[in-house]
């Protein structure tokens, strides 16, 4: 009944014309705008605020020039609304040197991509201004939809002679609110440029466009006998220009790798409407400095990916997956470990979700039933192998969990005997996200940590939060990649200030990353310097002026307000 | 009582099948193969009525070449007690397996033999029926609910009809074929599993069991069928019309 009503209330108040976005106080909570500002003065006073408690980096950053005295104060008073609202967007102003959309726009726009590639409806840019979690919504009045690299690079030279910031867009699936718009910058979507120029079927070199949705490519290429190196929940709806662009890790990158190993070229185009044609096939290549690299993880900040060319894998025949339970985080450890040696060159995926997760992924998805009834058990790992010989690799996995089994490291466990059991046990793991959005409001981190240290995080703040909110850990144990959830009924500023800075503080502390694949997109812009000294972001800060002097491409994101400096 | 269970090898549910380019038949080379799923349901059914205490005994049955051993194994470590494997190479049609189970009914005695409706792979949906008439036994195929009373010694057995559903009352011993609302499958536990090791596959010929394999049938042809055509976007109602008229013929 209460949730009917605070579903019905978000309704609504998605819906209502609120000036810029505000991400806690609407559309998620029932909470006004004006709550959230005595929640701040709450913050001052309540909060435990210890400056000596900052990580290395950000003492660093207090030493240096930047601030000076007077501005110390303040800075710290201002930094901490920041953290506290968590994202910036209800602090931060529009940047005045942008213009805005007027009619000749319009009409220059209508004249290169043709009326129907130029949206202005509102309906439509309501989805395109809104991010798949519905936590951040942009006020863009203008979607462009451009077909060929050619018409990109038309967009966006007359988007810099006129000063237009844009945000380029894929599949809106990013995690962190750096797919939509902040203000009303134009939204540049790739998704018309969906074709797939070749496949090599010797080297397993596909080369395609950057709105091809990574479903499609593995169909594609499951006809060809090859797979994507990469594979994530969002499979249906995301698009390779994104993936690459943020760098996506996913279910697979313990045995293929990451997409800066994958990735054989790329063709971008930069601000200033230049194409960069880096678009090799070769798998070796040393001839100056590989600049694919900067597009790859800068999540459309240095330029708009429009092509990528990929080394895909050849599908091997034999895939084997197990759904273990362990009594403790040290058996999964040592799991993880064994794994690594016994399983070796098949294994090729290794996952893991507390009980927790389980339980809200049974409540919440329909046709989900426990692997391991009757008892609930405290950790499950999820254990895939791929390879060339499937009575080998059955022997193989078998003898590796009988083996832990009598070691104690696994408590029980259930080995699939077909495709529909095995993708049963991968909807379990890959339910989790959608179970917690129907679960109410949550707040997602995404880690990278030391594995032994992992799980400590998620018991500290579930000691730290208490009662009020659901804490639960899973992730690519694989990795080190820690997916940390907390879930409430509603977005509370009380329980975000529980949770930051002390989750940051945490992962810095143990040099651990603050965004392990999700990238930091608005969410984490100005996080940065809990994972990366000031001198490494002053030289990212230095690169983004080079490559884009008025910095029209994605604003307001990846790297913090106050390195970017606009003349 | 013993209850056997007929377990087939198949390729995969989940697997997108092609034709073979000779059109003699589907390409299984390289293929995932797994248990018939309305195998896996009758073997679980089984299982139930073994844990119910009214059978005390399971036994899965395979018939064909030498890798179906992978899923009588699959068989055991769901919990089947043994398996027998009946090796024969080339083509079994329904009837040879009929008169195949037959014979091995005459040797083991079982009060039930269950077998899943049909396979994926040729959906004949005949073995079952078959080997009731060659038994004398009475049969309740698609069954959705099976209730065994140990005293009266008889079945009561739900089916699935095109109508609804119809209620039938047998004596065992009985022939029941499985439908896909009976159970959901239990998965194989690594306990299981390891216990699976040390149970016994009996090997059987055709030979052995006095059947001689002849098929009445020859696979003429295998084709894929037609593939659609793709949808047309009409911009009006009007032109909708006309081509429900003109080029469809419905109207």
């Amino acid at each position: 009944m209460i949730m009917q009503k605070w579903r019905a209330t978000r309704r609504l108040l998605r819906y209502s014309p609120k000036s810029l976005f505000d991400p806690r106080s609407n559309p998620n909570s029932e909470h006004s705008v004006s709550r959230s500002a005595s929640g701040f003065a709450h913050c001052v006073d309540g909060e435990k605020y210890h400056p000596r408690e900052f990580p290395p980096y950000i003492e660093h950053k207090k030493e240096r020039s930047l601030w000076n005295t007077t501005e110390r104060g303040l800075e710290r008073t201002s930094r901490i609304q920041y953290r506290y609202f968590g994202s910036l967007a209800s602090k931060i102003q529009r940047n005045p040197s942008f213009s805005t959309l007027n009619s000749d726009d319009i009409n220059y726009f209508k004249s290169i991509l043709g009326e129907k590639n130029v949206i202005e409806d509102d309906d439509t840019l309501l989805f395109a201004n809104t991010d798949w979690m519905r936590k951040y919504k942009g006020s863009s009045k203008l979607l462009l939809q451009p077909r060929s690299t050619q018409e990109v690079s038309q967009v966006l030279k007359y988007c810099n002679s006129r000063r237009l910031a844009v945000v380029p867009q894929g599949g809106n699936t990013g995690l962190v609110g750096g797919s939509v718009p902040v203000f009303d910058e134009v939204i540049i979507n790739v998704g018309s440029m969906n074709k797939i120029i070749s496949f090599d079927q010797v080297s397993g070199v596909l080369v395609c466009e950057a709105g091809c949705i990574l479903e499609n490519l593995v169909s594609f290429l499951d006809n060809e006998g090859f797979i994507m190196p990469l594979d994530l929940g969002s499979k249906g709806s995301c698009q390779i220009g994104g993936n690459v662009s943020t760098n996506a890790g996913g279910l697979r990158l313990v045995r293929y790798g990451s997409l800066h190993g994958s990735v054989l070229g790329i063709e971008a185009v930069l601000a200033n409407g230049d194409v960069l044609d880096m678009l090799g096939t070769l798998r070796k290549d040393n001839t100056g400095y590989a600049l694919k690299h900067l597009f790859i993880g800068s999540e459309g900040s240095l330029g708009i990916v429009t092509k990528v060319s990929i080394l895909t894998p050849p599908k091997l025949s034999s895939v084997n997956i197990a759904f273990l339970a362990c009594k403790d985080y040290f058996s999964c450890q040592k799991l993880l470990f064994e794994a690594k040696r016994r399983l070796g060159e098949i294994l090729s995926a290794f996952e893991f979700l507390d009980n927790e997760s389980l339980n809200l992924v049974l409540h919440h998805l329909e046709g989900v039933r426990n692997p391991l009834p009757p008892s609930m058990h405290n950790f499950y790992v999820l254990i895939e192998t791929t390879g060339s010989d499937e009575s080998y690799d059955k022997e193989k996995l078998e003898a590796f969990l009988l083996r832990s089994m009598e070691a104690g490291l696994i408590s029980d466990g259930v080995l699939a005997q077909d495709i529909n059991q095995a993708s049963s046990f991968w909807r379990i793991r890959e339910g989790v996200a959608e179970a917690l959005m129907k679960e109410g409001a949550v707040y997602k981190y995404d880690l990278s940590l030391p594995v032994e240290k992992l799980y400590n995080l998620v018991e500290e703040m579930r000691t730290r939060i208490g009662n009020s909110a659901k804490v639960i850990g899973f992730g690519h144990l694989g990795d080190g990649n820690l997916h940390l959830n907390i879930s409430t009924p509603q977005y509370n500023d009380m329980i975000l200030a529980q949770i930051e800075p002390f989750v940051y503080e945490w992962t810095s502390k143990h040099r651990g990353s603050i965004s392990a694949e999700h990238g930091l997109g608005l969410m984490k812009a100005n996080e940065i310097f809990y994972s990366k000294s000031h001198e490494t972001v002053q030289l990212m800060a230095s690169i983004k002026k080079l490559m884009d002097p008025n910095g029209i491409l994605n604003p307001y994101k990846v790297l913090p307000h106050s390195i970017i400096s606009y003349c | 009582m013993k209850i056997m269970v007929a377990v087939k090898r198949v390729v995969d549910y989940a697997v997108k099948i092609r034709v073979k380019t000779d059109k003699t038949g589907v390409e299984t080379q390289n293929v995932k193969m797994s248990m018939n799923p309305f195998c896996e349901i009758a073997l679980e059914e089984a299982l139930r009525i073994k844990e119910a205490g009214i059978a005390s005994e399971v036994i899965a049955v395979s018939m064909g070449p030498a890798n179906c051993i992978d899923t009588l194994r699959t068989g055991l470590a769901m919990g089947a007690d043994r398996a027998i494997h009946v090796e024969a190479t080339g083509p079994l049609y329904p009837l040879s397996v009929a008169k195949l189970f037959k014979a091995l009914v005459q040797l083991e005695n079982p009060g039930l033999l269950i077998l899943g409706k049909q396979a994926i792979d040729d959906d004949c949906n005949q073995t079952g029926q078959m080997v009731a008439g060659l038994l004398g036994w009475p049969q309740g195929t698609f069954a959705s609910k099976v209730v065994l009373d140990k005293e009266k010694q008889v079945a009561t057995v739900d089916r699935e009809v095109d109508g609804g559903l119809e209620t039938l009352c047998m004596d065992l011993p009985a022939v029941i074929t499985t439908d896909l609302r009976l159970n959901q499958p239990r998965y194989a536990t690594l306990p299981n599993i390891m216990k699976a090791k040390s149970k016994v596959i009996k090997k059987y010929t055709p030979e052995d069991l006095k059947v001689e394999i002849k098929s009445d049938l020859e696979v003429v042809q295998v084709t894929e069928p037609p593939k659609r055509k793709a949808g047309v976007i009409v911009s009006s109602v009007d032109e909708l019309i006309d081509k429900l008229k003109n080029e469809a013929h419905v109207i």
